[in-house]
Parts: structure tokens; sequence; C-alpha cells
């Protein structure tokens, strides 16, 4: 039966094969939506596997997990370091680690943090983090790069970095004052870790504590007032260009040859030699110490020494995470938030739920369509094959064998259909993952269905096989009504 | 007695006002070649369905290889004509996407009888019966039977109603498709390998020319009362 079945199908394999895709775009489609969904939580979960709490400044549980551990936003204040101080002699807490935020190298969110964090943080799941070259910062200017970064800009241990102020990829403001050494890569994890630059709480707060800050110029503040438009184009090119060689020159001078460049494009009356060597860092000069004024007019950048952003919690008795909770809650210095991760990570999909859902709705829907275009295509072609059925009564098929016939088509069409779109799925894994991972840090995933998707091939397949029930019971009444003689 | 036996035998297709068959008596006996004429309408081909099982019959009309068609129901009547009768029709014989062999074949697939009766090999078998109907290039057998001839097709036809020997064979106009030369060598072909496996044929035509090349014939019109109607 099966056999004839194909014979049959091959038979008409152009309109067969229309009907094939169709169904295996919609299978590779659900599975790949679902693969997507499911591995872009598991990332999510991943990036915060081994963290009990988070503690920051009180804010919104989800704003406070996209900042810290995603390096998406920021938390709303610092919490000061004597809170890291209380919660590393809570008795339940087995580890403690400070986070600081709020830089980043060229768009790549920069984390100051210690380097228990390398031994802490994901432990579980995607596993410790660990090095595909070097290893952890020694030294205050050290730093370690994720294996996007690294990626990116193919920085390898020993290379020298700069990072900047903000979260945003274009840099409006430099700490090329303070260069870091790269002392490691990380492996890839797929998670957030990935695309950050983690370097230490003293080397991150050694950009926060320039000790030009303390003696800005107050003129040289004045002269970025009137020309705010000159402003992303010179730190732009201040960006590429790096200097840092123009400190020892007077304010003075700066000021003096600031305006006479600005003022009078021409400047032959800058003769002095150090004037002439000035003349072309001069607009830097003037941006960076014109930032600082704005630096603190703006507070783009919410980082002040001795406050940490968060601190990452790790408890040796995991039973005791809801009262640390909400002892934390009621810390009467500051106003604090302990964020369980993984119900803050509820509380997120509850949010992209919905444009999951209409995701998975639209799956279905293609599927749906992919089913009905093969009922279609057997529907059509019941009429053309009803001297074909009535041939097959006449040799004693009972109507019943006949319907069954159609049923085991509309099976095949299915099965294969689901075969190919599992295939297709499988190639577009191989073909987008590598690129997936690169840009969100989650791919596909297995190229072989897995466990529940099993059940989804099951249910699909069901569903195909009672679809096919449409125009079999069509040809059981036909061929009731023909008998074995067809005039048409 | 006889392998095909009629007794007052009633039909009326649905919504007719008088019955289309109206048959006091006919016998057929085993191994007899009948030609049985009559100009369409006659009830011809209504005569081969109440045959065939495709519609139900009064009990007690019609009994053949001494089973009453006419008890049996549904799947069980598609299961005895599987079994006890080989059919060949006007045009549109074949499978058109099995080969030749294939659709010989096809009897055997649901009648465990015919296929015990075509031995040990039913391909063998199958081979066999077309080069007797002769056919027996490789070439033609092995291509998709819509690629036939329409000669070609109705001895694929014959071989298929023939094979695992049953005891009837009806051919309802088996030959309007065919020319005139094709027609005689087609029936005496048919004939023989009736007579080869011990089959009684029923051979429907309004083709009066053909009649001699049987043991008996017969015109409707002489035994059905009803019909001319239809």
């Amino acid at each position: 039966m099966i056999g004839l079945g194909m014979k049959s199908l091959w038979n008409r394999r152009f309109s067969v094969g229309l009907a094939v895709l169709s169904i295996a775009m919609s299978v590779a489609l659900i599975l790949g939506v679902e693969r997507l969904r499911n591995e872009a939580r598991k990332g999510f979960a991943n990036s915060a596997s081994g963290i009990d709490l988070i503690i920051a400044a009180r804010g919104n549980d989800v704003q406070i997990l996209l900042a810290t551990v995603f390096g998406v936003g920021s938390t709303g204040a610092g919490i000061d370091t004597s809170v890291l101080k209380m919660v590393e002699g809570l008795d339940p807490v087995e580890w403690a680690v400070p986070i600081m935020m709020g830089d980043n190298h060229r768009g790549f969110p920069v984390i100051g943090t210690t380097r228990a964090y390398f031994d802490r943080y994901g432990q579980t799941e995607s596993g410790a983090l660990s090095f595909a070259a070097g290893g952890p910062f020694e030294t205050s200017d050290g730093a370690v790069v994720g294996a996007e970064v690294a990626a990116r800009f193919g920085y390898a241990p020993g290379d020298v970095i700069i990072n900047a102020h903000g979260s945003g990829a274009v840099a409006f403001d430099v700490h090329d004052e303070a260069p870091f050494v790269i002392s490691g890569v990380l492996t890839e994890t797929g998670t957030a870790v990935d695309r950050m630059v983690i370097v230490s709480t003293e080397g991150f707060d050694a950009l926060h504590q320039d000790p030009d800050d303390a003696e800005a110029d107050p003129l040289s503040a004045l002269a970025s007032v009137p020309e705010p438009s000159d402003d992303s184009h010179a730190h732009e090119e201040h960006h590429e260009a790096g200097h840092d060689a123009h400190d020892d020159h007077s304010h003075e001078e700066h000021d003096d040859h600031e305006h006479g460049e600005h003022d009078e494009p021409g400047h032959d009356a800058h003769d002095d030699h150090e004037h002439e060597e000035h003349v072309e860092e001069g607009h830097e000069a003037h941006e960076e110490h014109g930032h600082d004024s704005h630096d603190d007019a703006a507070h783009e950048h919410e980082h002040e020494p001795n406050t940490i952003n968060a601190i990452y919690v790790g408890l040796k008795d995991k039973t005791a995470v809801l009262s640390i909770q909400r002892m934390i809650a009621e810390y009467k210095t500051e106003a604090l938030s302990a964020v369980l991760p993984n119900v803050a990570l509820l509380a997120l999909w509850s949010i992209t739920g919905t444009a999951e859902t209409a995701l998975q709705v639209m799956a279905v829907a293609v599927a749906i369509a992919g089913m009905i275009g093969m009922v279609v295509m057997l529907m059509a072609s019941l009429e053309s094959r009803r001297r074909e059925f009535a041939i097959f009564r006449s040799v004693g098929a009972t109507p019943g064998w006949v319907c069954g016939q159609i049923v085991i088509e509309a099976c095949l069409v299915t099965l294969v259909g689901l075969v190919l779109g599992v295939a297709m799925l499988a190639g577009v894994t191989f073909v987008a993952d590598p690129i997936l991972t690169a840009q969100y840090g989650f791919g596909l995933g297995a190229v072989v269905p897995v466990d529940q998707e099993w059940v989804l091939l099951a249910a699909i397949f069901c569903f195909g096989a009672v679809a096919g029930l449409i125009p079999a019971w069509r040809v059981y009444r036909m061929t009731l009504a023909d008998g074995l003689a067809v005039r048409l | 007695m006889p392998l095909l036996s009629i007794r007052d035998l009633k039909f009326s297709w649905p919504g007719a006002s008088a019955p289309t068959l109206d048959l006091p008596s006919l016998d057929l006996a085993a191994g007899e070649s009948l030609f049985l004429g009559g100009p369409s309408g006659a009830g011809k081909s209504t005569l081969l369905a109440t045959l065939s099982g495709v519609v139900d019959v009064p009990a007690k009309s019609v009994e053949i290889d001494g089973t009453d068609v006419g008890v049996l129901r549904g799947a069980a009547r598609d299961r005895f004509r599987a079994d006890h009768v080989g059919m060949i029709f006007q045009v549109f014989n074949l499978v058109p996407w099995l080969n030749a062999v294939e659709n010989v074949l096809l009897p055997c697939r649901f009648s465990t009888v015919r296929r015990d009766r075509s031995g040990s090999d039913p391909i063998h078998t199958a081979r066999a019966l077309l080069s007797a109907l002769k056919l027996d290039d490789a070439s033609v057998l092995d291509k998709p039977a819509s690629s036939l001839s329409v000669g070609q097709q109705q001895r694929v036809a014959a071989a298929r109603a023939l094979i695992g020997k049953p005891g009837l064979v009806l051919a309802d106009e088996p030959t309007s498709a065919l020319d005139e030369d094709a027609k005689e060598s087609f029936v005496s072909l048919l004939q023989q390998e009736c007579r080869d496996s011990g089959a009684s044929l029923l051979f429907v035509s309004h083709d009066k020319s053909l009649a001699p090349l049987f043991d008996r014939s017969l015109d409707i019109r002489d035994i059905n009362a009803g019909g001319a109607t239809r």
C-alpha cells in the first residue's frame, strides 16, 4: 500500500513536490521559531547562571538584570562600597562580586569587577568562564575581553585598548589617559559576557579619579560653550587619534591657542614651536577639557569613586535567598534592591511573551497554510484519478482501501515535508549559526531535532494525516458512486 | 451446475420508473464463452454491474461459483469480486503510473486466493501471461502503462483479468477501441487464455461481427424484459 502510494505520488511529483515544499517550509519555520525562542532564553538564563542575587540601587528588577548582566541600559544610581562589605559579612553569603558599569569600549560594555568574577560567574550550564588566551588581569590596568569583542577587533593579550564613557556605540568621551593592557581573552560562552570588556575595580576607578579633573580649567569650560556643534566631530577625530601627549602644556597656552585657531583659521601668528605642535592637537585638547564640565553638568556618566553599580551574590545556602532579599530591601542606609535573576527573567519573558506568541502564531498559520496546500493538491488530483480508483475497485479494492490510500498519500507527503523541513533547518542552522552567534550571542542550536521538537513533529504529522481524511472521505463517497466503470 | 446462474433478476437504478433489468434466467457453464450483444441502453452494462457486485441485487437472483452474490454486502462483495471475477473494460483499464507487470499483479494485492493460484512466483506468472498474449518485449513491460498503445493496454488488461485463474471473466466492450484486425486477434487470444485457465467468459459488445467467435451468443433484448428506457 505504501509502495503504491509512493508510486502514485511520484507520478504527480511536480504538484506533490510543491505541497511537500510548503510543508517543509512551515516545519522549518515552526522549529526555527521554537529554537530561536528557546536558545535566546537559554542564552539569557546562562548569562545569569551561578548568580543567586543581584544587589543594586533600588529599581525595577528587569532593568537591574538587563543593566548588570546584559549591559543593556543602566542601573538607577550607584551604591556605596560599604554595601559590598556588609553583604560579604552576611552569613549565608558565599561570595560577592562588585560590578561597576557605565563605560564602553567601542560600543561594548566595560565592566569593572574583581578577579573573583572569573571564578564565580557562570558556574552552571555554560560552565565557568575559561580563557581562550592569557588569563585574568593581574594589575589595575589589565583587561579581559569577551570572545566576541576579541573576534571583532582582533584583540590578543598584550594589546592596548582605550575605553570611553557612556554605553553608546559612539564614544563621546574617551579615557585615553588610562589605557588598558589586555591580559586575557575569554572563550565563547554564548552569553552576554562575550560582548564585554572586564577590568579591575581599581582600573575602573582610576579612570574616574583622573587627577586632571580636579584642576579643570574654567576657561576651557567657557571655550567649549560657544561651539557645541564642533563637539561630536572633534570627539570622533580624537577617538581615532587617541593622543595623550598634550597634558604637559599649560592651560593658558591651550586656551590662547584654541581661541586663536577657532576665530582665525590662519594661525601664522603662532610662531612658537611648541604651539606648532599644538595646532594639530589643539582641537582635541580643547574638547577634552570641555567635556569635563559637560560631564559634571549632564550626568551622562553615573560612576563616582567609591561607588559600585551592583553586586553579584552567591549563597552557601540557597534557601536563604528570600530572607537575604528581604534584608537587602530593608537596608536602612541606602535604598537597595536584591534581584533574583530567574524571577527577573520570568518577568522579562512575560514582556517578550507577546512577541513570541505572535511569532508562534505566524509559524502555526504557515503550517496550516502548508497543510491546506496539501489538501488542495490531493483534492485537485481526485477528479483526474477517478478512473484510477475505479480500476482498483475492479480488481478487488474496497472503497475503504481507496480512502486509506489517500490518507497514506497525505501521510507520505507530510512525512517527506517533515524530513525536508528538518533538513532545511539544519542547512540554515549550519549557515546562520555562526552569524547569529556573532551577532546576538545565541544560535539555533542542535542540527537534529531535540526532545520536545519530536513531539512537535509528531503533532504536525498527525495533523497531516487528519487533513488527509478530508479528500479521503470525498474519494470514499466518489468510489461508491462511481462503481467500476467511470464514464467521463 | 453452471458457474454463473441468474434467476429472476430485477434491478432498477435509483429514480428509474421501470426496471432496467428483468432477467428471468441466464446460465453460463464453467469454461463456456458467451457473447452478449445488443444496442446501448439495453441493460448490458447494468447486468455487468450486478454480476461484479457493484450494486445491490436481491438475494437468490445471482449466483457465481456457488455463492449468492445478493447476500454479500460491501467489503465482502469486493473481496468476492477480487477472488472470483476478472474484469476488462472498454478503455482506461490500467493504472497509468504502474508498469504492465505491476498492473497485471494488482488482483494479487487484494486477493490471497488469486495470489496463491498465481504460483510461487506471481511476477513470473504475470510475464508468462503477457507473453502468451503476445506482449513479451521487456522494454514494453517496464514502461508505465500510460505509454502503451490501446491494443497493448487491452492485452495487459486481459492478463490482469486472468491472473490467479478467476472462475469468471467479464469483458465490457473491450474491443471497441481497437481496429478490425486487432479486434479479432484480441478476442481469439482472450478466448484461448480463458480456455487455458478454465475461466468462463461473458463478453459484452454491440459489435455482432464478433459473435461467431464464441461458444454461444445472445442478444440482451431477447432475455431482458426490462431495459430500453435506459
